[in-house]
């Protein structure tokens, strides 16, 4: 007999193994495991789990029908509520969100959620089992500005709500950083990500690709010259920011977004590809979130002895806890509570090392995290070929600067109503990273929900 | 798709081609670029645009072999389609946003180096569309390699050629051409030079003697073009900047070229072996690649 404190362990690639490929790394449960998983769920009246989902899942619900072994019914019960389940299920951090709410936590292991969603939401993928579509349209056109998650949710959305959705993409694939800046070995393009797309696709949305808005086109001219009634904003935080440190200019310096698009969306890792990447012998990946962990992981992939160097200590690292284990597991080396001071060049203009100095925590700082502080004296040189910049990011300033009457913060994101996604202009909704900065795919994809509410509220009264 | 209406070559190692992109056509303004991928498995790279007509939706891009991709390119016929053509970017020239009389007080010279008098076209022929002539000098290495002579000529105030070995026109470098107007007594209120990096660089150190501001149009390696990577930043006036976004034209005696220069030869090795893949096609088994023998 199982022991139910303990959740249905998942299969995963061996560590080894996996650090040289760029395979998904957890294979996910099968039919047999998941069923297994589900009877763990006590099936809560007042069920916590739900709350702690940005989207709000019915989660009982779906995983009720696991325990059956209803399958088919499993994903409809989802889809009332997530457009990307095979996504989320992957990518979300579950740990802070609906499982950490979860009761059987309190006395063992949480029931694995996210590991079961994924389950059913691949199961309907390979299956072919096509969302609800909306018998007819009703004739209102809405533009949606970027096809990451916020866009595809809310485009997702509105469809089956009967409205003429097209999605304007500045990229040449649909995903957004699902497919530049996720990796494969977490996330696999062909297999998850184009198949979930495919299925909006279904719903009857148009895309259109390689539209970059505010210079191919503008949002007033979608709105007065292409008739599109309303527009939904969900263009993230794709801007990269750098340190200003001495030298990061120098060849080998990369900011995570473009070694990530170079080896994601590009596929640069492959040799029949066109496009090239730097691999690197020895690197250095600045920054302690998902995104340097993604670097990271791929740099090692592509050959590389790789160190993570972040000014804080474990505890404070932004990156998934389960992320920071599959990096050290494969081998990642954490320089915690050390910063770069200066990258230094060869007489070529390559980078051959790096200046860091020592950290200690020192008070809280406004956020409540403890402010790092340089230790005097400190310093020493690491030798280096490639540094990544993976310092965070912020909104793309195009579409703001180009759109009249648009209001943005200090930061540069996009000022929109939490709950309806309204902005200072009349018809145009925004949501995910472009309203908040940088954050995770399932705010975005509720961020979407909300605005796509917005939009059906203004327009049905129409 | 991106249809290719017409496919040509101007010059021993220069090509042109008309496409059909709508939007681009729509939107773009002298100055800026767009950025083509020719199939699933093709990189993105960025290319000048020569010439635009809005109601026919088409755009005029020229462009230069120069590695394994540009290579493939020259292959393309009438007929064809690249998979992926998005434009325009980068901002527009400076003079597209000023007043136009306030414009017609001022004298401009472009300088032009081989492929460079792809963009610099545009350009001028903006300014003789609102009424403005302009002097233009267009350098290169031989008479054949000269492109867009006519074109250029009709719209040029007055059009110097040169070439570096005396088949045609001037004989001699583009600077010295400069160096022989100034000294002719020709005042410039504004210099644009688009070309090679090294001949926008000598071209400044001229113009910067005579005391002209100059504009130039970088060309680093680019990813995205949309502002997302900065893998084409460079240094102007001591600050990073993002050319896709920020640029492509910066004053250009702020520009810290021999930086620039070693950015884009970050690729130089790689570019080289995808180069000789293409050239040996089949029988190309990724030895260079494998060997290690550069390293």
């Amino acid at each position: 007999m199982a022991d139910v404190l303990k959740r249905v362990p998942v299969r995963e690639q061996d560590a080894k193994e996996r650090a040289a490929n760029f395979e998904e790394v957890c294979y996910g449960y099968n039919k047999e495991e998941a069923m297994e998983e589900a009877a763990r769920c006590i099936n809560c009246k007042n069920a916590k789990c739900i709350t702690g989902c940005p989207v709000a899942i019915n989660i009982p619900g779906f995983i009720s029908q696991v325990k059956e072994g209803n399958i088919e019914e499993a994903y409809k019960v989802i889809g009332e509520s997530s457009a990307l389940p095979a996504i989320c299920g992957r990518v979300c951090p579950q740990e802070s969100q609906c499982e950490c709410k979860c009761i059987r936590g309190i006395k063992g292991d949480p029931v694995s959620i996210g590991k079961l969603e994924r389950f059913v939401a691949d199961y309907a993928l390979e299956h072919d089992i096509k969302p609800a579509k909306a018998d007819k349209t009703n004739g209102h056109k809405v533009a949606v500005i970027g096809s990451g998650p916020s866009g595809l949710t809310c485009a997702g959305d509105l469809a089956k709500l009967g409205y003429e959705v097209t999605v304007f993409e500045a990229l040449h694939e649909l995903g957004g950083v699902l497919v530049y800046g996720i990796p494969e070995f977490r996330l696999p393009k062909e297999k998850v990500v184009k198949k979930e797309i495919e299925k909006v696709k279904e719903l009857g949305v148009k895309f259109e690709t390689n539209v970059v808005i505010g210079k191919s086109t503008t949002i007033d001219q979608l709105m007065e010259e292409e008739d599109f009634e309303a527009v939904f904003i969900g263009s993230g935080a794709g801007l990269p920011m750098f340190m200003g440190i001495p030298g990061e200019t120098a060849n080998g310096v990369f900011s995570a977004n473009e070694y990530l698009t170079r080896s994601n969306l590009m596929k640069a890792f492959d040799d029949n590809y066109d496009t090239p990447i730097a691999a690197g012998k020895k690197v250095a990946v600045v920054g302690g979130g998902n995104v340097a962990m993604d670097a990271a992981r791929t740099a090692l992939r592509l050959g590389a002895e790789v160190h993570i160097v972040y000014r804080r200590s474990e505890a404070e690292l932004p990156a998934r806890v389960e992320e920071v284990h599959h990096a050290k597991e494969e081998g990642v080396i954490f320089d915690l509570l050390t910063n770069p001071k200066e990258i230094h060049v060869d007489e070529n203009g390559w980078v051959k090392g790096m200046t860091v100095i020592k950290m200690e925590l020192g008070e809280p700082d406004a956020s409540g995290r403890r402010r790092p502080v340089e230790i005097p004296g400190s310093e020493y040189e690491i030798e280096l070929d490639t540094v990544i910049m993976s310092l965070g990011t912020s909104p793309n300033p195009l579409i703001a600067s180009t759109t009249k009457g648009l209001e943005t913060n200090r930061r540069k994101c996009i000022v929109a109503e939490e709950e309806n996604g309204q902005t200072s202009k009349a018809a145009v909704f925004a949501g995910g990273d472009a309203v908040t900065g940088a954050a995770t795919v399932i705010l975005a994809m509720g961020a979407g929900k909300a605005g796509a509410k917005g939009i059906h509220e203004l327009l049905s009264k129409k | 798709m991106y249809k290719i209406l017409k496919a040509e070559k101007l010059a021993a190692n220069i090509y042109l081609m008309d496409v059909e992109a709508p939007r681009v056509a729509k939107h773009c303004e002298p100055g800026q670029f767009v950025i083509v991928k020719m199939d699933e498995k093709g990189e993105r790279i960025p290319l000048t645009i020569c010439d635009y007509d809005r109601e026919a939706g088409i755009v005029t891009i020229v462009f230069q072999p120069v590695g394994a991709s540009t290579t493939k390119m020259t292959n393309l016929k009438a007929g064809d389609a690249f998979r992926d053509f998005t434009g325009p970017l980068g901002r527009p020239s400076e003079f597209v946003e000023e007043d136009v009389e306030e414009l017609k007080k001022k004298k401009f010279l472009f300088v032009a180096g081989g492929v460079g008098a792809a963009p610099v076209y545009p350009q001028v022929k903006w300014l003789k569309e609102h009424g403005i002539d302009v002097d233009v000098i267009v350098g290169s290495k031989t008479k054949d390699l000269l492109i867009l002579e006519k074109e250029m000529e009709a719209v040029a105030g007055n059009y110097y050629p040169c070439t570096d070995d005396g088949t045609y026109g001037h004989a001699g470098m583009v600077t010295t051409m400069v160096d022989e107007l100034v000294e002719k007594g020709n005042k410039y209120d504004v210099c644009v030079a688009i070309g090679p990096m090294i001949m926008m660089k000598f071209t400044c150190l001229t113009t910067k003697k005579h005391e002209i501001p100059t504009i130039v149009s970088m060309n680093p390696i680019m990813v995205d073009g949309t502002g997302m990577c900065g893998a084409c930043r460079v240094i102007v006036g001591g600050e990073v900047k993002f050319a896709c976004v920020d640029g492509p034209e910066f004053d250009g005696h702020l520009v810290d070229f021999d930086n620039a220069m070693k950015r884009q030869q970050m690729y130089k090795t790689q570019e080289g072996r995808a180069m000789l893949k293409v050239q040996e096609g089949d029988t190309h088994h990724g030895g260079c690649g494998n060997c290690g023998g550069e390293n």
